[in-house]
């Protein structure tokens, strides 16, 4: 893809809104978008037929994998060429000059329905479209929760509560967790680093585009039976199951896609476009997490993608690579799967990290107290994440005698993670934290990832893993290293950035009702689950031992409250951006940080000159503190600086 | 920022003040918890006492805690001392300009870094040991049980149910599983369609149960007693009505039950397969032939 690297012009100036692409082609949106998707499902599915129809194991068994394979392949094409996302790529390909100046500005909401090149509103589509998997996947859990109520009766069948969890824990974990660099890195990255544009808008916007079509696509397997595997997929179970499988494998491989695109971005970005004085010791630290995040997402999602492909080609096409008996192995899958896997749940934490390490001095009124350690914190994470998958794997039987190898590994990436909490204390250490809401989940990530990070330390233990490893005390665990750290920096993150997102301050009091409650539930619901693992609860069963149905249904009703919590939070969220409207002054918070300097609304381009950085953005408690940048980059200072590109 | 800021002097004493507190409370907190940990909770720790590999699992579980207790309340007596003293008050004023401190900063690589390379050493140790943990150990264990005298027991699991078979026994299989005490035990844990995974919870055993392959683990009984038996890795729609019982009975009493087994099944364990560590499962009669020639299931082709 041909980018004009310069900031002052080029593709990404301005936000432009590139839907059609030909000066004076149709308005492409999501809803032509859609459609196209549809015709071309159809068009795939007949493709399919005609090809698969004949083999002896579709017409024994009635099921063509392949045509679903190829309508989901021909269907996100389809959406891709409606939305307008492939109209560059395939003109440039064509030697047609595609336009480069801005095409006609889309107003109003319709804007976020379209495919799009500004940094701002791809943030907020993925703000919404994270929010819309979050809540989906939360219901589900509602749904799991109702299930468990009881030990003996069941309000759905066997089949259908796997489903339900199924659905839940993809959901979750690929779709709503996945995408979390989106909201936060693609709005305010360009603005920490004092850039105009990301490095590529286009694989920018495309990232986006990709998670709606995961998300359909996701959900439709709900309607064709389901995948009764779980979110990890464990061949040969994933190989035995309905067309609802294809769905699990297709849209994880979509949202890979997008990670891929949505990394390949970001670390460009951070490189190449911080503004001059914006040295790798000023960046701020939602920036290192957001590249650390990229990295690990660029060397580990590949894995991923090849892991899916072949369970594809297993499904269609008999390749018999992920069942054992005729030359496959079902470690072949774990091992994939968790090569991907577990660096993924770490560069989960590394997003929450970054929010946090933000967050923390403006609140405390402090300098962030070991900035690099805590960026060392955050490299040794990722680093060290690729060295432990096969922890998941301890009683397999695979690699056995590489156990005590992988406990150290695992073991290890204590020390990164502790610096957090070194950063956490040394900050909070004689300040004068302010406790607003954002400052209230900050310091719930801390007593969250506590619970998440100590149980770390048993279920890495081998002997203790051989009682934990699959029941409920690893549920727990890890519920509260993404729930407990990652949703409740999401939460953090967007009580802090809404002034600057939408000009707008959420109430504090209602923010206080929701915290709270969000807080007491989230713990009432989660720490009883480490007793029921202890006790022998394994994971993904619809029923369990009669002894057990007091603390379930403790769970149970808490979970409830959690998710009136959320429901709470939702409505009010909603209510108080497009109802009440609040107002914010600018920079609520007495931030330094350079992305709030810029004001509301954020100018398209973000900054009228590239700013000139002049100190870290965490001086806070120093009289004799420059500003964090000089925004018109004229005078004095602009000879001294040095760093950056320019 | 245009507008005037509120800073405060900065006095070490003080600093040395809190700190003192902080390290008062925590020591006297963890002390108690420690002790209420080892001696309250501790004896009642999963996952029993059932076994040699189970009294290992408590006492790990034990000393992890011992360790991890502290560090939680350390962090929780600082999380709340500070939100107790260090607020910020009506003058908004700034806090203190420290952008670090070594002393503390090496303090606490030394510490956190002492800490997870001892926990890693004692796990290994406590893997190693007694023969594995109980924990699946593959094909070939090389950390076993300094006994030859082994009873086999081979864990078959199949969606949706266990079967065990005892190749001591001419190969027997049974739906039911008893076992000596003061006996030193091999499961051979395989699957014939999916993953499984065999969890015999006061047996402090866990093993998956992998299609084409044997997953070995190693218990000695040392206690008489029920314990359950689960499957720990989902393989299906039933995965959670998998489960059954057995019990740990004296050896007389294992072996009349076990003789009796072996001598009503008779007539059923000559259709079996010859005893294997694996077997493919195949209507078709192909790789191992776990079916026999003439299973009226095997007539798919």
């Amino acid at each position: 893809m041909a980018i004009d690297m310069s900031q002052t012009t080029g593709v990404g100036r301005g936000g432009s809104s590139e839907g059609g692409g030909l000066k004076k082609g149709p308005k492409l949106n999501a809803f032509t978008g859609v459609l196209v998707g549809a015709l071309g499902y159809l068009f795939g599915h007949w493709m399919g037929n005609a090809i698969a129809g004949g083999y002896q194991q579709v017409v024994g068994s009635g099921q063509n994998d392949t045509a679903i394979l190829l309508g989901f392949i021909f269907g996100t094409i389809g959406f891709f060429l409606g939305l307008g996302i492939l109209n560059y790529p395939l003109q440039k390909m064509t030697g047609i000059e595609p336009p480069t100046d801005e095409p006609e500005q889309a107003q109003g909401m319709m804007k976020y329905f379209r495919y799009t090149l500004d940094n701002k509103v791809v943030g907020i589509q993925y703000l919404f479209g994270m929010l819309v998997y979050f809540f989906t996947a939360g219901l589900l859990a509602m749904a799991i929760r109702t299930q468990l109520l009881s030990p003996t009766n069941h309000i759905w069948g066997p089949a259908t509560y796997l489903e339900v969890v199924g659905e839940h824990g993809t959901m979750m974990m690929m779709m709503m967790t996945s995408v979390v660099m989106g909201p936060f890195g693609n709005f305010l990255v360009p603005l920490m680093i004092g850039s105009k544009r990301v490095a590529f808008p286009r694989l920018e916007a495309a990232a986006f585009w990709f998670t709606p079509a995961a998300y359909i696509i996701l959900l439709s397997a709900l309607w064709q039976g389901g995948f009764q595997s779980g979110w990890t997929g464990y061949a040969p179970l994933s190989i035995q199951q309905g067309v609802g499988q294809d769905a699990y494998l297709f849209s994880f491989g979509l949202l890979g896609f997008s990670m891929i695109c949505s990394a390949l971005n970001m670390t460009a970005t951070i490189i190449n476009y911080r503004a001059p004085g914006m040295r790798w010791s000023r960046l701020p630290m939602l920036a290192w997490g957001m590249i650390t995040v990229a990295f690990t997402m660029l060397l580990s999602v590949p894995v991923l993608i090849v892991g899916l492909y072949v369970m594809a080609l297993d499904r269609s096409a008999q390749t018999s690579m992920l069942y054992a008996g005729h030359g496959g192995s079902s470690f072949l899958w774990e091992n994939l799967f968790w090569f991907f896997g577990h660096p993924e749940v770490y560069l989960l934490a590394l997003p929450g990290f970054g929010v946090v390490t933000e967050i923390l001095p403006v609140f405390a009124r402090k300098p962030l107290f070991a900035y690099k350690t805590s960026v060392a914190g955050m490299i040794g994470v990722a680093v060290l994440s690729f060295f432990v998958w096969q922890h998941h794997l301890f009683q397999s039987g695979m690699n056995p005698d590489m156990r005590p190898l992988f406990m150290l590994t695992t073991e290890l990436i204590s020390i990164p993670t502790g610096f957090l909490y070194l950063v956490g204390m040394g900050t909070m250490w004689r300040s004068r934290m302010r406790f607003d809401v954002p400052m209230l989940f900050v310091m719930a990530v801390f007593f969250n990832f506590l619970f998440g990070g100590i149980t770390g330390v048993y279920v890495s233990d081998v002997p203790i893993n051989v009682t934990v490893h699959g029941s409920y005390f690893v549920m727990a665990h890890f519920h509260y290293t993404i729930m407990g750290q990652l949703m409740f920096s999401v939460m953090a993150a967007i009580y802090y950035y809404t002034p600057l997102y939408f000009g707008i301050k959420l109430s504090e009091k209602l923010g206080k009702i929701h915290f709270w409650t969000m807080f007491i539930a989230f713990n009432s619901t989660f720490l009883p689950l480490f007793a029921l693992g202890l006790l022998g609860m394994p994971r993904r069963v619809f029923e369990y031992a009669q002894r057990l149905q007091h603390l379930n249904q403790w769970v149970s009703v808490s979970a409830f409250i959690l998710g009136l919590s959320l429901a709470f939070f939702a409505v009010t969220f909603v209510w108080q951006l497009a109802v009440s409207k609040p107002k914010s002054p600018p920079n609520p918070w007495e931030s330094r940080g350079l992305e709030w300097q810029v004001g509301y609304p954020v100018p398209h381009g973000n900054f009228a000159k590239i700013p000139v950085i002049l100190a870290g953005p965490y001086e806070y408690g120093d009289p004799n503190a420059l500003p964090v940048a000089e925004l018109s980059a004229v005078g004095a200072h602009s000879a001294s600086v040095s760093g950056g590109d320019e | 920022m245009a507008k005037t800021m509120n800073f405060p002097t900065y006095s070490s004493e003080e600093g040395k003040k809190h700190a003192r507190n902080i390290v008062a409370i925590w020591f006297v907190v963890a002390v108690i918890a420690d002790l209420i940990v080892w001696f309250v909770y501790g004896p009642h720790m999963p996952p029993g006492t059932m076994t040699d590999q189970a009294r290992g699992a408590q006492f790990d579980i034990k000393v992890v805690s011992v360790m991890a207790v502290p560090v939680l309340l350390f962090l929780w007596t600082f999380g709340f001392y500070a939100v107790a003293k260090f607020r910020g008050g009506k003058d908004r004023a700034e806090g203190y300009y420290i952008k670090g401190n070594v002393k503390t900063q090496a303090a606490w690589y030394i510490i956190t870094a002492s800490l997870v390379l001892f926990l890693a050493g004692f796990g290994t140790y406590e893997l190693v040991l007694p023969a594995g943990a109980g924990g699946g150990e593959g094909p070939s264990p090389i950390w076993r049980p300094s006994t030859n005298k082994l009873l086999q027991v081979q864990v078959i699991a199949q969606q949706w149910r266990f079967t065990y078979r005892w190749p001591q026994f001419g190969g027997m299989e049974t739906t039911s599983i008893n076992l000596p005490i003061n006996t030193e035990i091999q499961f051979n844990v395989t699957s014939l369609d999916v993953i499984h995974d065999f969890w015999a919870y006061q047996l402090g055993v866990k093993a998956d149960a992998n299609p084409d392959s044997n997953n070995v683990a190693f218990a000695k009984t040392l206690e008489t007693g029920r314990f359950t038996v689960r499957c720990d890795e989902l393989c299906g729609i039933w995965h959670g009505a998998m489960f059954n019982y057995g019990h740990v009975v004296s050896q007389s009493q294992f072996l009349s039950w076990a003789q009796s087994m072996e001598a009503q099944n008779a007539s059923v364990t000559k259709l079996l397969p010859k005893y294997a560590t694996t077997y493919t499962p195949s209507y078709l009669g192909a790789g191992g032939g776990y079916y026999p020639a003439g299973d009226p299931n095997g007539t798919l082709n």
